[in-house]
């Protein structure tokens, strides 16, 4: 379970990224973040991975106060979140399996594991054929599957994708969608952080909308008419 | 660290080394150079010591005896020299052995020879050779002689030669000053630019760390491979300038020769070459790592 206890982001004290939220996020959810670009979607996330500091309030991930750990605690609750970002963040030096390989490198995970799990995974996400391929030999879509891959190697509770979509077309928009239900579906928890009409409406999830860094509007299967 | 991990740091270290060859070529290069003004400012501290240590033994004070001075007057004297904290060495030389020796340096000469034959007594001199410690202390030495007023001294040359000795050793105190004083500026300068050769190899991969961060890599996972290739950096430089001084060496050798007969560069480098490795194999692999540590230490704040 997630939850964040009356949360504020602020940055100057005119300008609040995300202010007093509260929120409360069950395993196994699928849940989208919608809102125009500055709403606060994506400083949540970031909160969640302590890739930023909240300004007030607490952020607990199964009981465990993330707001709390120092520094060097961080990477633990990180290999229990796996991230999906708009740009992808792939190791440009690396293949597309060691890209994948990496993650569990640094969780400690043994040689015969990974020898293991990373065609798995990249067969599930459909790239089993370009494992070997670099980064900048991949497409868009190809790229975030990658990204995909690795976010979930780690079998992690939750599953952050921050406008993963947002540099894909529409036909590749699609197949990570799908991707990241069946995802869902397979028991992670997934907080989809998007703008893009399309995907909420195809979801058929809940919708949190939020609205200069508030909460305005959470249905259990919500639309997203901006 | 787990032995698994420790065995991924390393690997990775290695790997990120040969993988951005151009990266690590240029560093090292740089490295090398650190190193090649580094085991210079070795050299020349090195010939220098040895052209002034040649210099100032070449610089002494002599008292001579009167002609009628008796041996034991004389030791007398020698013996008070002796006691003196400053001196390094008292050589005797007798009316007889200084006419030895005269006889010796010029028995080539068929007129000296002769004249001295002619002359039938001996014309010479006792007289007493003084080594300081420092060539600075000569002064105080002579001061003393002088002040003792001995009946048996008849004459001190360090007044005819004072103007010689004196420059000669003010101008060692600046030459060893000065020298201090450049190496601390070279070295210093060697360091910044190795440090920042290698800030800069650190920035460019400064995403790429802070994705490693985001993936869930814990600070030492992702320092570990830097610290390894810094000492990559330190080990393959160091190899560089060895090689690169032995023929440096070896061709400088002669012509240093020429100036300070004393010093022979080729026989110093090799004899001291396991120090000197070790001297710019520690500097270079401390330079790498400890510049790669303070580097990434900013990129890890994710």
């Amino acid at each position: 379970m997630i939850f964040f206890d009356n949360v504020s982001k602020i940055y100057s004290h005119n300008s609040a990224a995300v202010r007093n939220v509260t929120l409360r996020i069950e395993p196994k959810e699928f849940v989208s973040l919608v809102g125009a670009s500055g709403a606060g979607k994506t400083t949540l996330l970031k909160l969640l991975l302590r890739e930023e500091d909240s300004t007030e309030g607490t952020i607990f991930l199964d009981g465990l106060d993330v707001t709390a750990l120092t520094r060097d605690e961080l990477h633990h609750v990180r290999r229990r979140i796996g991230t999906v970002f708009q740009d992808y963040k792939l190791l440009p030096t690396k293949t597309a399996a060691e890209n994948v390989a990496f993650a569990m490198e640094a969780a400690g995970r043994t040689d015969a594991e990974i020898d293991e799990d990373v065609p798995q995974v990249l067969d599930l996400v459909g790239l089993a054929d370009k494992m070997d391929n670099f980064p900048h030999q991949l497409s868009g879509g190809e790229k975030q599957r990658v990204a995909i891959a690795r976010a979930l190697v780690n079998r992690p509770d939750v599953l952050l994708g921050d406008e993963p979509t947002g540099n894909l077309d529409s036909v590749n928009t699609g197949e990570i969608v799908k991707l990241l239900k069946k995802i869902n579906q397979l028991g992670t928890t997934v907080i989809l952080a998007t703008h893009d009409k399309q995907v909420i409406n195809t979801l058929d999830k809940r919708v949190i909308v939020l609205d200069q860094g508030e909460i305005v509007s959470d249905n259990a299967k919500g639309t997203y008419q901006a | 660290m787990k032995f698994i991990t420790l065995q991924r740091v390393i690997r990775a270290g290695f790997l990120g080394f040969r993988r951005n060859g151009w990266l690590s070529t240029a560093t090292t290069m740089v490295m090398t150079l650190v190193l090649f003004v580094l085991g210079n400012v070795v050299f020349v501290g090195a010939f220098a010591d040895t052209a002034l240590r040649s210099l100032e033994s070449k610089i002494d004070i002599t008292v001579y005896f009167t002609a009628n001075a008796q041996e034991p007057q004389i030791m007398a004297v020698k013996n008070e020299i002796e006691a003196l904290s400053d001196v390094r060495h008292v050589e005797y030389i007798s009316r007889d052995a200084a006419l030895a020796r005269f006889r010796e340096r010029h028995k080539e000469n068929a007129l000296i020879v002769s004249a001295l034959e002619e002359l039938g007594d001996n014309p010479l001199q006792a007289s007493i050779n003084i080594a300081a410690i420092d060539p600075g202390h000569y002064a105080a030495i002579s001061d003393f002689l002088a002040g003792k007023k001995y009946p048996v001294v008849e004459k001190i040359n360090y007044f005819e030669n004072q103007a010689v000795i004196e420059r000669l050793s003010s101008v060692m105190g600046t030459v060893r000053g000065s020298g201090a004083i450049l190496t601390i500026i070279l070295a210093f300068i060697a360091v910044l630019v190795a440090f920042n050769t290698i800030r800069l190899a650190i920035y460019t991969v400064r995403e790429e760390i802070g994705i490693m961060r985001l993936v869930g890599a814990s600070s030492w996972f992702i320092r570990g491979p830097f610290l390894i290739s810094g000492v990559l950096y330190g080990v393959a430089a160091t190899a560089v300038v060895l090689l690169v001084f032995f023929p440096i060496a070896w061709l400088a050798s002669p012509k240093l020769a020429f100036l300070v007969p004393e010093f022979n560069l080729f026989t110093y480098f090799l004899s001291n070459l396991v120090q000197f490795s070790l001297i710019m194999l520690g500097t270079g692999v401390a330079l790498g790592v400890i510049s790669s540590f303070i580097a990434i230490r900013r990129y890890l704040n994710v």
